[in-house]
């Protein structure tokens, strides 16, 4: 489903990240790990075209990325806030991105009714604009948002903070069933090991703009990654930079 | 600690943002405020003498008194639009050990200074010395200004404890028209009256203890407002309107752009900085009164074709010129979707030619001043449709800096770079001059005619411009991603 090819970002004489290849393929469930600054969101944002590629390119589905827009048919995502529209209510922003990918509001009130359980009462119908609901509602209408109009890829960029934990568990099971029953390439990256572990069935670990690991998910994968974290965190932790926020 | 707590406004001025832009807005804002000052200090220099000339054999000091109440009603509605009230701030210093008497103190303290209370004074301390050398006696000048500052501050503690609401601000608008209206078809002396009571201030300085004591009282009620209500769930807390869902059914017969068009009148409508525009866009239709009423400009003059680019299209200037950049919150979102460039581009385009034939419309009662001004409107209102709104779209794409549209309406600076500046010679300034060079050359006929024909010809290529816009747009999205996304 998606092929990087030599993929590199540098700003100034810095480099952020360098993929020489990497491929992703159709209905996996794919997470992404590392500390800050490690380059999930630059990765991210190169998959969308939001910044572009120092060297290198990206193939979705065919296409490349920063050469055809036709990739956003088939794409949708939920990276941070900036996703969302301060000033709609939660139902007119849904209506709105539904008509952008072609739903009507039958649609749309039918996929809404899914995610009931997940919304919890504190979504829809509140008499409330986006930007007056708490950063954890925010992110559930964000999320969901990216579900709208069958997309193929769906990207998520740390979904699971500021969540609280039911809707975590919730979520979790939202995403396993996109990527095992509908055969969405669900693209996660988190902070969290225990629930990228969980519900990814491949888990690339980037440190510094590099994969140090790339792991299929198994009952030692969670062991494994907190090793790796835990042996050289300290030395980590100082070289993180501030670049991902 | 009041020294402290000075110290951190100090630093809040002078590291806020709007300070931190580039420096040629920095000169320009403090250039137009000193043009304002200075106004003011002029106006009050001058008060007395035109009001000498105007009024033959009437004490200036009566005059000045007798608008004293619409200075106080009229001050009350621009404060409601305009000055923000400082609760807000209280919230880092509750948790500090810091008495919740001296905080209220100063935030109520600070307000005090609020640069709304000195535009009074600059305006009548002047006045107040042209007054001291014309001979009047220099006890009732000198306490009638303490006076002005005490009715200065009364104005200000009201405004709190207005707070912002709705009905009142009716209910203030409501009393100044009936009470111009009855003044102005003689039904009863209001302004004579209040007048003479207002001048009582003057003419016996005892009575100064009155303002003086309503600005103690207004500030005693408000602090014992703030000071029971100093929690974050009621005075610090900021005000949630409800939402009202709109379905703007209406806008489907647009097609395919209306999904874009309901999003622009949501925002025009929900946000604070974008619906004063429109607000203060309807007022500018008056500005036309300024020139026409005046015989020295003749009727075809060129400054009339400045009047009719200018209030036709105020709104494209205004809301236009910011144009992607009042979607810069959610800018990286319209990018990551499905979005095409070019109906997002039609439905700004279509947002403004609708504005700018609603002011058209507005402007038709200027054929009073003779059909001339209804040709010239109506001449510059196709240029603006055909010429100006692919400019500013253009202009547009140069946009990089971020708008966040829950900060304040007025004053508001954010998002304004030297291209806003710039746009306005070849929106403004060269219609002017062609129209300028024909009217001169040939005659006002061909002058106007020649307005219009531009405007066709923009209309007719409208597609093929919006497409090399549309590139455009597309080839600068990274640059733009990247400037909306940084906080300024």
């Amino acid at each position: 489903m998606i092929t990087v090819q030599q993929l590199t970002k540098k700003y100034g004489n810095k480099e952020v990240l360098n993929i020489p290849h990497l491929e992703i393929l159709k209905g996996q469930s794919f997470g992404l790990v590392g500390n800050n600054g490690a380059g999930k969101t630059t990765f991210f944002s190169l998959l969308l075209d939001l910044i572009q590629p120092t060297s290198g390119s990206i193939e979705s589905n065919g296409i490349l990325v920063s050469e055809s827009e036709d990739w956003k048919t088939f794409t949708s995502s939920f990276i941070d806030e900036s996703f969302l529209i301060s000033y709609l209510t939660p139902e007119e922003y849904f209506y709105f991105i539904g008509e952008l990918r072609g739903c009507n509001k039958a649609d749309i009130d039918a996929l809404l009714a899914n995610f009931k359980d997940f919304f919890h009462d504190e979504i829809l119908g509140q008499k409330k604009y986006l930007r007056d609901l708490s950063k954890g509602n925010q992110k559930k209408a964000g999320i969901v948002a990216s579900f709208i109009g069958g997309p193929e890829v769906v990207i998520l960029d740390e979904p699971f903070a500021n969540l609280d934990p039911t809707t975590q568990i919730r979520l979790k099971a939202i995403i396993k069933d996109l990527a095992d029953k509908k055969g969405v390439t669900v693209l996660v990256s988190s902070h969290d090991l225990i629930h990228v572990t969980e519900v990814c069935d491949r888990i690339v670990v980037l440190n510094k703009g590099e994969v140090v690991k790339d792991i299929q998910t198994s009952a030692e994968t969670l062991h494994e990654l907190e090793s790796f974290f835990g042996g050289s965190a300290e030395s980590k932790e100082i070289l993180a930079t501030s670049e991902e926020e | 600690m009041f020294k402290r707590f000075a110290s951190l406004q100090w630093k809040a001025f002078f590291r806020s943002s709007s300070l931190g832009k580039s420096l040629a807005i920095k000169i320009i804002m403090i250039f137009f405020g000193i043009y304002m000052l200075a106004c003011l200090v002029l106006m009050g220099v001058g008060l007395f003498f035109i009001l000498e000339k105007t009024f033959p054999g009437v004490d200036p000091m009566l005059k000045v008194s007798s608008y004293f109440l619409y200075w106080i009603l009229g001050e009350l509605v621009f404060r409601y639009f305009m000055q923000k009230l400082p609760v807000i701030d209280i919230k880092p210093f509750l948790l500090m050990s810091i008495k919740k008497d001296s905080i209220v103190h100063y935030i109520l303290g600070r307000s005090a200074f609020s640069f709304f209370n000195f535009l009074a004074l600059f305006l009548f301390v002047p006045f107040g010395i042209v007054l001291l050398i014309k001979g009047y006696p220099a006890l009732n000048v000198l306490v009638w200004l303490f006076v002005i500052a005490c009715i200065s501050q009364f104005i200000n503690f009201l405004n709190f404890i207005i707070n912002k609401s709705d009905k009142v601000l009716l209910g203030l608008l409501l009393v100044l028209i009936t009470f111009y209206a009855v003044d102005y078809f003689q039904l009863y002396p209001i302004q004579e009256i209040f007048g003479n009571i207002f001048y009582q201030l003057y003419a016996n300085p005892i009575w100064a203890i009155i303002p003086l004591v309503l600005a103690i009282l207004t500030y005693a009620v408000n602090y014992r407002f703030l000071r029971n209500k100093l929690y974050l769930d009621s005075a610090v807390k900021e005000q949630v309107k409800e939402a009202e869902t709109a379905e703007l059914g209406w806008t489907k017969r647009f097609g395919s752009i209306a999904p874009f068009l309901q999003l622009d009148l949501k925002l025009i409508w929900r946000n604070k900085r974008t619906k004063t525009q429109v607000f203060m866009s309807l007022l500018m239709i008056l500005y036309g009164l300024f020139f026409y009423s005046q015989d020295v400009y003749g009727s075809t003059s060129a400054i009339f074709a400045f009047v009719g680019i200018f209030i036709t299209g105020i709104f494209m200037v205004n809301f236009g010129q910011f144009i992607p950049a009042w979607d810069s919150e959610y800018y990286t979102m319209l990018m990551a979707q499905n979005i095409p460039m070019r109906k997002y581009l039609d439905s700004k385009a279509g947002l403004i030619y609708v504005s700018i034939v609603v002011m058209f419309l507005l402007s038709i009662p200027y054929v009073y001043f003779g059909w001339q001004a209804l040709a010239i409107n109506f001449a510059c209102a196709i240029y603006n449709l055909g010429v100006n709104v692919p400019v500013v779209l253009f202009f547009g794409s140069r946009n990089k800096k971020r708008i966040d549209l829950q900060k304040s309406a007025l004053g508001n600076m954010q998002g304004a770079s030297a291209t806003q500046f710039l746009v306005i010679l070849p929106l403004m300034v060269l219609p002017c001059l062609i129209y300028f060079l024909f009217d001169f050359f040939i005659s006002f006929e061909v002058a106007t005619a020649a307005l219009a024909v531009l405007g066709l010809i923009g209309l007719a290529f409208r597609n093929k411009l919006l497409d090399k816009i549309t590139s455009i747009y597309r080839s600068k999205k990274y640059g733009m991603i990247a400037g909306f996304s940084e906080n300024n």
